[in-house]
């Protein structure tokens, strides 16, 4: 008999968790959804925002840049972000703001020797033709090439930056910056790409063109390997998501983009 | 109280059974129909056996990758049937019954480990291993193959023990009256008997190596090549979708449907070997 009992609430309250959560009050919301490399600073900036703005229901939305196009054009989310060097064609329709600019960093092992790679040479690793570090001034070592999957708007950006890179099929690819970075941590051959905002001690980024991958260089404009971050909206953005767009562009989003590792809009 | 009568129950049993069925008819139906019209407009021929996959040129062959799944798979059996059957041999043969009660369990945790987590000790622990005494990247099918290798070890040593365990006590009481020693009657009449329920348990296993997703994305290095050797990266089927699917639309993602119509294929068949193999062991 009791274990009836039990079951009977047990179902009643899942049945009423279902009905509450089913009909909350509804908020105004906007949903963003695209690149993972902004994600984190979205979700950050969401937070800020509906402190601000308790009214306000912003949910953040991962996927990838192509799904921050896609879900754009097709309304399924009101915001999508993409971190591509130049938009698709199928982008052109919407209306894109930059809303922060992220370098991407060209890693290698702490205990390699390299310091400096040009472009060129950064290409002809990529594309398979200079597969040993003695040749670009380290040990006489294998290069292993690490790349991303097909998709990704690090990657994107990397090879339309770099410019004419098709990868070598020797390459290792890996999933995310985080697991790249992890790869180039343990293998002292590999070379990699990852965002700047996620360069630690653990890894040497290296030179490009004789310019270091810092801040100060970005926002100078002499580091190469830079890509803006878009967000895309159907139509001119207006109320709330233009209130929101303004938040990450005003003084204090801006700052929070900063502290956490990317370069301001501006 | 009498709200469930009998015929209530058979209902409501018969409702959740046929629905099983039905999700299952329904997911078959819906990757045959997002991925066999591309084959067929590909050719059969151009996706199986080319070997260039380069999405955004529109090319779409996955010979590397079925390649990549086979020697992958191969050397998980290659490390885990020996692994599993000796396993299986001495525990079920040569250990007193209490201390199987312990050992069986323990063996099918290993099971209960998320692929994350083997994954990660193969990107950790084995890669480095296998890159300083072997070279190449590390992440290579050596790696997947014995992180995969004892991942399957459970699914074929339970299997493999329990149709041991089945095996009638008067062959073995016959065998030992003819004058065998343990040895021999293991491996002259146990195994033979049992042989059934072993192949079922090993098939089991190889479905269970050539399904398996995230650990082996994270040790194999996932490089669309024909790899040279057992120190190469290479890309599996299941890794290939499970990349990619994230950011695929368009053609990209019919071919990646297209990748999953051919896995389905490769483990109904291996499904059905076991099966049969089971089959064929109730039967005698």
């Amino acid at each position: 008999m009791r274990t009836k009992i039990l079951i009977r609430t047990f179902f009643i309250i899942i049945v009423l968790i279902v009905m509450i959560s089913g009909c909350g009050r509804r908020k105004q919301s906007i949903t963003v959804a695209g690149s993972t490399a902004f994600q984190p600073f979205a979700e950050k900036l969401a937070d800020q925002y509906m402190q601000i703005y308790p009214d306000a229901y912003i949910t953040i939305q991962g996927g990838g840049s192509a799904v921050g196009i896609q879900s754009a054009l097709s309304g399924a989310a009101q915001i999508g972000m993409a971190d591509l060097v130049t938009l698709p064609e199928e982008a052109k329709a919407l209306c894109s703001v930059i809303v922060a600019r992220d370098g991407i960093a060209v890693i290698v092992n702490l205990k390699n020797q390299v310091n400096n790679l040009t472009s060129s040479q950064i290409r002809e690793i990529y594309n398979g033709k200079i597969d040993n570090w003695k040749d670009v001034g380290g040990k006489d070592h294998p290069i292993t090439v690490i790349s991303r999957e097909e998709g990704s708007g690090t990657r994107s950006s990397f090879e339309s930056i770099i410019k004419n890179v098709s990868l070598t099929n020797n390459a290792i690819i890996q999933d995310s910056n985080g697991t790249v970075r992890e790869t180039v941590v343990n293998d002292i051959n590999t070379i990699g790409y990852i965002s700047h905002g996620l360069v630690n001690d653990k890894i040497k980024p290296v030179l490009v063109n004789g310019i270091a991958s810092t801040e100060e260089e970005i926002i100078k404009g002499r580091y190469a390997l830079v890509r803006p971050i878009f967000f895309l909206t159907k139509e001119t953005p207006k109320e709330k998501i233009k209130d929101f767009i303004d938040y990450i562009l005003s003084k204090p989003g801006q700052e929070t983009i900063k502290q956490n590792g990317l370069i301001p809009a501006k | 109280m009498k709200v469930l009568t009998e015929k209530g129950i058979y209902r409501l049993l018969m409702i959740i059974a046929l629905s099983a069925i039905a999700m299952l008819l329904l997911i078959v139906l819906f990757i045959l129909k997002e991925g066999l019209p591309f084959i067929f407009i590909t050719g059969i021929r151009d996706f199986l056996l080319s070997s260039e996959w380069k999405p955004a040129a529109g090319k779409f062959g996955i010979f590397p990758m079925l390649v990549g799944s086979l020697w992958v798979t191969l050397g998980a059996m290659i490390v885990g049937v020996p692994l599993g059957l000796a396993g299986a041999v001495f525990i079920s043969e040569f250990i007193p019954r209490w201390a199987m009660k312990i050992i069986k369990p323990t063996i099918e945790l290993l099971a209960g480990i998320p692929s994350v987590v083997y994954g990660f000790i193969g990107v950790m622990v084995l890669a480095p291993l296998i890159r300083d005494y072997f070279g190449g990247p590390g992440l290579s099918i050596a790696a997947g193959a014995i992180i995969l290798g004892i991942m399957i070890l459970p699914t074929i040593l339970s299997i493999s023990i329990d149709s041991i365990k089945a095996v009638p006590n008067s062959y073995r009481e016959g065998a030992f009256a003819l004058g065998a020693t343990h040895w021999q009657t293991i491996h002259m009449v146990v195994i033979p008997a049992a042989r059934s329920g072993i192949v079922a348990g090993i098939i089991l296993g190889l479905g269970r190596a050539i399904g398996e997703t995230m650990a082996v994305i994270m040790v194999v290095g996932n490089a669309v090549k024909l790899p040279g050797s057992a120190f190469d990266s290479v890309r599996t089927l299941t890794a290939n979708i499970a990349l990619e699917m994230g950011y695929a639309t368009g053609k990209h993602r019919e071919a990646l449907f297209a990748t999953g119509v051919v896995l389905l294929v490769i483990i109904m068949v291996l499904n059905y070997f076991a099966a049969s193999a089971i089959k064929r062991g109730v039967k005698k």
